[in-house]
């Protein structure tokens, strides 16, 4: 068991002797095994809700709880996948998969056992002891991922993980996600701005709107996807081709639209 | 560069017209007889100086065996300097206790030049290898301090992040994340560093030692022999470039490395 709950979660900045509401009442909660996308404009506070999560940024009033334990630092429990990558430029492949397992204590043979793993898996086999910078975006935002998911943490946070990506390769690792999330399921909170990356990917998503940072809307995916049975279709295209897809997407893009309507006056 | 590029041939043809131009202009000098030809020998009997110097001793000691010595004192002066200042560094980059307790102190006194500690280097230890190795130690320390200071206290922000979360321990954090991170800055820092401490070098060989290069220069003024003293000028210059070269090949390797 682990989920994440967010209880009336608010945060206040301030700047030059002025505050300003980031977060406002938001109130959530990932159940167990739940993959949960926030979607929303910049600047709605949805990264700084995962940061939360992450134990990186704290509340100003309400709470954010891992396992009903209140998050004060971070931990390998917490995995977090960056938007920038934030492999460490100085260590290889290997190393960089291993830093947090070495802060674990895990014994060297299964530290072994479960890189090797996490490396066939993510496609990096021969990648081994090649440094970041040898390796393209997409390659390193696998390496990140494998080194978030071999801490076997109780929660994966995602920030925007493949919005530093081209198109394509977004394409290709967001299929490569949702083949690792079924293989290894775990409690996920990915952040996106992406309304078809989140539908695609989420089995409920969070709309959000911005100036205060609340929860607008939170939409249902698994009961569609199971009806309509996505997960038969090979391809994202042609998941993203289907009628109830486009509904859904459509639905979602209205309630961000709105706001930028109601911006305007 | 801000000005135009210039060609390979035109730089090297440069080069060498700066050198000649140089050498032509002390040769006039030293003809003209602007001063005693005793005060400005000319390029040619320095050089032949210098390899009597490299074989017959001359205050004790021949040129390499002063060079030897000097280096010796240099390499203490520095290391030391390094042990010290790269740990204090990332301890003062990481806790901001020890950042406080340590700067005050030391902005005061990286503004002494290093020469000026020669009347407590000659009080402490005389002739004895610690004065000279104190006041090298004076130069090269504060570069190394403060670059790996620099470079450990403005490391990009995420990567600590991606260290907490990984569960790294301050330790770890320090040695695995904040001093790799540093490195470029740090290796920077060292090369300032080994400038600054081989010229006080040569400052504490004038007054606290009874070799180097440093005292071969002294007793050839003492001696009246300026081609001795523009040996030691040349010796010093020399290495000191030679030492820069070397650190210089460390860094460049360390940035392709990192793929800068």
């Amino acid at each position: 068991m682990a989920n994440i709950r967010f209880r009336q979660v608010g945060r206040v900045f301030r700047q030059g002797g002025q505050a300003f509401v980031a977060l406002d009442g938001v109130d959530l909660e990932v159940a167990d095994r739940e993959f949960v996308a926030i979607v929303g404009p910049s600047g709605c506070g949805k990264t700084t809700c995962l940061r939360m999560a992450a134990g990186l940024e704290h509340p100003t009033s309400g709470s954010v709880s891992v396992d009903d334990v209140p998050v004060k630092a971070p931990g390998p429990d917490r995995a977090v996948v960056f938007q920038q990558f934030a492999l460490f430029p100085w260590k290889s492949v290997w190393d960089n998969i291993e830093f947090g397992l070495l802060s674990l204590g895990v014994a060297a043979d299964e530290r072994r056992r479960r890189i090797e793993h996490y490396i066939g898996l993510m496609g990096l086999t021969g990648y081994e002891q090649a440094f970041p910078h040898q390796l393209s975006g997409g390659m390193q935002q696998r390496v990140a991922i494998a080194r978030a998911y071999v801490l076997d943490p109780k929660v994966l946070l995602m920030d925007e993980p493949f919005g530093a990506l081209d198109a394509q390769t977004r394409v290709v690792m967001q299929e490569e996600l949702v083949r690792l999330a079924r293989q290894h399921p775990r409690t996920v909170l990915f952040i996106t701005h992406a309304v078809e990356e989140a539908v695609y990917l989420a089995d409920r998503v969070v709309v959000m709107s911005r100036r205060p940072g609340r929860i607008r809307e939170v939409i249902d995916v698994r009961t569609i996807r199971r009806s309509e049975r996505w997960d038969d279709l090979p391809r994202i295209e042609d998941v993203m081709d289907q009628a109830s897809f486009v509904h859904l997407r459509t639905h979602i893009w209205k309630l961000l639209r709105e706001q930028q309507g109601s911006e305007a006056h | 560069m801000i000005g135009p590029a210039l060609e390979r041939n035109e730089m090297l043809r440069l080069t060498v017209a700066g050198s000649v131009a140089f050498l032509a202009l002390w040769t006039l000098a030293a003809w003209a007889g602007l001063t005693s030809r005793q005060f400005l020998p000319t390029p040619w009997e320095v050089v032949a100086r210098m390899g009597e110097l490299i074989v017959q001793p001359f205050a004790g000691f021949t040129l390499g065996a002063h060079l030897l010595s000097s280096l010796q004192r240099f390499a203490m002066g520095f290391v030391l300097a390094v042990l010290v200042g790269i740990p204090l560094g990332l301890a003062m980059a990481y806790f901001r206790g020890v950042d406080r307790l340590v700067t005050p102190l030391f902005e005061a006194v990286r503004f002494v030049a290093p020469i000026a500690w020669v009347p407590f280097a000659a009080l402490w230890f005389g002739t004895g290898i610690g004065g000279p190795v104190l006041i090298i130690f004076m130069g090269a320390f504060p570069p190394v301090l403060i670059n790996t200071y620099r470079g450990a206290k403005f490391v990009d922000r995420k990567y600590i992040e991606a260290a907490r979360m990984l569960g790294a321990s301050a330790l770890r954090t320090i040695t695995q994340v904040l001093l790799p991170a540093a490195v470029p800055s740090i290796v920077a820092g060292l090369r300032i560093s080994a400038g600054l401490g081989w010229q006080s070098l040569v400052g504490a060989e004038l007054i606290v030692a009874s070799s180097g290069v440093g005292y071969m220069m002294v007793k050839g003024q003492a001696a009246v022999s300026t081609a001795t003293v523009m040996s030691g000028m040349i010796a010093i210059g020399l290495v000191g470039l030679l030492i820069d070269v070397a650190l210089r090949r460390v860094q460049r390797r360390i940035e392709r490395q990192r793929g800068l």
